[in-house]
């Protein structure tokens, strides 16, 4: 792993944390499920813990809502050791994946479910339910029951009720994977809008890789149980640490080569880097290549011949399947230009070559 | 589609039983409540005189106040002992819940008489139950009142009603989604309340069904206050029996038959209602 080519746009580091993750393992009838997490949520952070199904990512909402125990590790929130307390004394509330919302309560009851358990007084249960009625916009759904509603607007008396208790930490299942895709979108940027405004952390459990890049300040990229990546949505797009999470994130093309007194060789394709002498694997986004031309100017500009096999429009884009070298294939993604055919000049810029870890050498874990 | 001729014979089996053993006893049933009686002979006349002396005779009501306690004893007795055992299985039982369940319904196998017997071995003077009291040196004597009283008839049903309280309060507690358990402790609700405000609304179709089971099923009962219960504890039931038996007053007996018909089916009309008006999709 090469930390020498980050690039300046890291982030500050989290003075504060609101949440601390140390060292958590979780066995169930000793199958791993979660093998030594450890992880830090900022206050007023939006972080997504993203993966494929069965990588642990429920798993660790769960531990940390109080719903399961850790096998081993500790759950820390400012200074208050959390993974000893059962989930009806720790600030955080769940937005559970199919809402579960109390079926026998109408909305107003469901909303003021976490007041009322708690003892507030009437008159203070009334303001704030109206309150997180108008802020989930369905004060006129009031004195509905859950069934008579659609999923988005459970969706939203479900946010409503976990947000009601002003916890510190929402933690929210894959809320959005019910909906269908029009009102996932909708959602999505509702969802961003009301965290912004309400201030509160999001930990925010999804499988699907867009919602991840669209919603979050940070991902977790989680991968059988273990942390594969760490960072912001641009980064761990741009300067994905391993292979998995270069293919697992948007579109890529990975390059086997060998390098040898400061030049990469990989095939047909050579250019210079800083890296260490021996085998390395360098992942190269698909919008990175383009078609050379005399104005377009790269720097450490990488060109190579190919032919075009395949050429799939998209609207905005095409997807070129170009034949290089000894039978290697690239794929590029370029603005759309009209049909292509033919063999091309092809050009990348050698910074975007992002060196990465083999994933089926080592599931290596970098958190930061 | 189905033929209407296809229909028509595959429908005619069943209406044909239930007419004929079900709604044609009904009707024999309700036109003797309106005869009569006389010299050792069934008089087919029509009067209310049955009813008149249902209601102005105080042993009839009294027998029935008595059943009706019974009755709701062993309705709550059941509740008390089945919604627990029904709740620990199914929220907290693990991987002992199918072996436990069965156990529970295993008693359901044995014949109801051989249960009967069996309470009365063991609370009889020189039943088990004494015996060991006895043997425990707590008393002198053979303690007389566990045998043949309401208290006897009540053990006997409560210990045979259970199971039938148990299934469905079984069935409700399963049904219950377990993320809005989760949820509920999740905004702040201990235990206790999560079980107040949660789980028991949500179980009281289950409960009503049980109660309902429990309730009618006690009502109707008549071996037990013969088997375990003594004079001190005659129910409706033996008084019906003995009506259309020895007393040979089939009259009287299909009045009083009739009335606990109405009182049942009017119990059950209303347990269905609240039951739909507890049930939540």
């Amino acid at each position: 792993m090469s930390a020498g080519t980050i690039s300046p746009q890291s982030e500050a580091p989290l003075h504060s944390a609101l949440l601390e993750v140390c060292g958590i393992a979780k066995s169930f009838a000793r199958v791993e499920v979660l093998k030594n997490i450890s992880l830090q949520i900022a206050p007023g952070e939006f972080l997504t813990l993203l993966g494929e199904s069965g990588c642990g990512k429920t798993t660790l909402l769960r531990l940390i809502a109080g719903f399961e125990q850790p096998t081993c590790g500790e759950i820390w929130m400012s200074n208050e050791r959390l993974d000893m307390l059962p989930p009806y004394k720790r600030r955080v509330n769940t937005v559970f994946q199919n809402y579960a919302l109390f079926p026998h309560l109408n909305v107003r009851e469901n909303v003021a479910y976490g007041l009322r358990v708690k003892s507030t007084p009437k008159t203070e249960i009334g303001a704030r339910v109206e309150e997180a009625l108008r802020m989930v916009k369905m004060i006129s759904f009031a004195d509905a029951r859950p069934a008579t509603l659609s999923g988005g607007q459970q969706q939203r008396i479900a946010l409503a009720r976990a947000l009601i208790n002003r916890p510190r930490l929402l933690l929210l299942d894959e809320p959005l994977s019910a909906l269908d895709a029009n009102l996932r979108k909708q959602m999505q940027s509702e969802l961003k809008a009301l965290q912004r405004e309400i201030g509160i952390a999001f930990l925010f459990v999804t499988h699907d890789q867009d919602e991840a890049m669209a919603l979050s300040d940070r991902i977790a990229l989680l991968r059988n149980g273990a942390l594969e990546q760490i960072d912001s949505p641009r980064k761990i797009y741009s300067r994905p640490a391993t292979a998995y999470t270069a293919e697992f994130i948007g579109q890529t093309n990975l390059l086997r080569g060998e390098i040898k007194n400061g030049v990469v060789r990989c095939g047909a394709l050579e250019w210079k880097t800083s890296e260490a002498h021996g085998a390395a694997l360098f992942s190269l986004r698909p919008e990175a290549i383009r078609i050379a031309t005399a104005v377009l100017q790269l720097p450490d500009a990488v060109c190579f011949r190919g032919v075009i096999r395949v050429q799939i429009y998209s609207g905005a884009s095409e997807l070129l399947e170009i034949a290089y070298g000894e039978n290697q294939i690239l794929r590029a993604r370029i603005p759309a230009t009209g049909p292509l055919t033919g063999e091309h000049e092809f050009v990348f810029s050698a910074a975007d070559a992002v060196p990465v870890t083999d994933s089926r050498a080592a599931s290596g874990s970098r958190a930061v | 589609m189905y033929s209407r001729a296809y229909k028509a014979l595959i429908s005619a089996p069943p209406l044909l039983w239930v007419g004929l053993f079900l709604l044609f006893p009904y009707a024999l049933m309700f036109a003797h409540s309106f005869f009569l009686v006389r010299d050792g002979s069934l008089v087919h006349h029509w009067n209310l005189q049955n009813y008149r002396a249902l209601f102005t005779n105080p042993l009839y009501l009294q027998v029935f106040l008595r059943t009706t306690r019974i009755a709701a004893s062993v309705t709550l007795a059941s509740l008390l002992l089945g919604y627990p055992l029904a709740y620990y299985l199914s929220f907290h039982a693990g991987p002992r819940k199918q072996i436990l369940y069965q156990l529970v319904i295993v008693p359901l196998w044995v014949s109801y008489l051989v249960r009967g017997y069996a309470w009365k071995t063991i609370l009889g003077s020189d039943g088990v139950l004494n015996g060991f009291l006895q043997y425990l040196h707590l008393t002198d004597e053979p303690v007389s009142f566990f045998l043949y009283s309401p208290f006897a008839v009540v053990l006997m049903l409560t210990h045979i009603y259970t199971p039938f309280v148990f299934l469905p309060v079984y069935a409700a507690l399963e049904h219950i989604p377990r993320p809005l358990v989760e949820a509920s402790q999740d905004l702040g609700a201990n235990r206790r309340v999560t079980f107040l405000r949660v789980i028991l609304p949500l179980s009281i179709p289950g409960l009503l069904a049980g109660a309902t089971f429990a309730f009618v099923l006690s009502l109707g009962d008549f071996l037990a206050p013969l088997l375990v219960g003594g004079p001190s504890a005659t129910m409706i039931a033996n008084i019906v029996q003995s009506l259309f038996g020895a007393a040979y007053d089939w009259p009287l007996g299909a009045a009083i038959s009739v009335c606990i018909l109405l009182i049942t089916v009017s119990l059950l009309f209303t347990t269905e209602r609240l039951e739909k008006r507890w049930s939540f999709k």
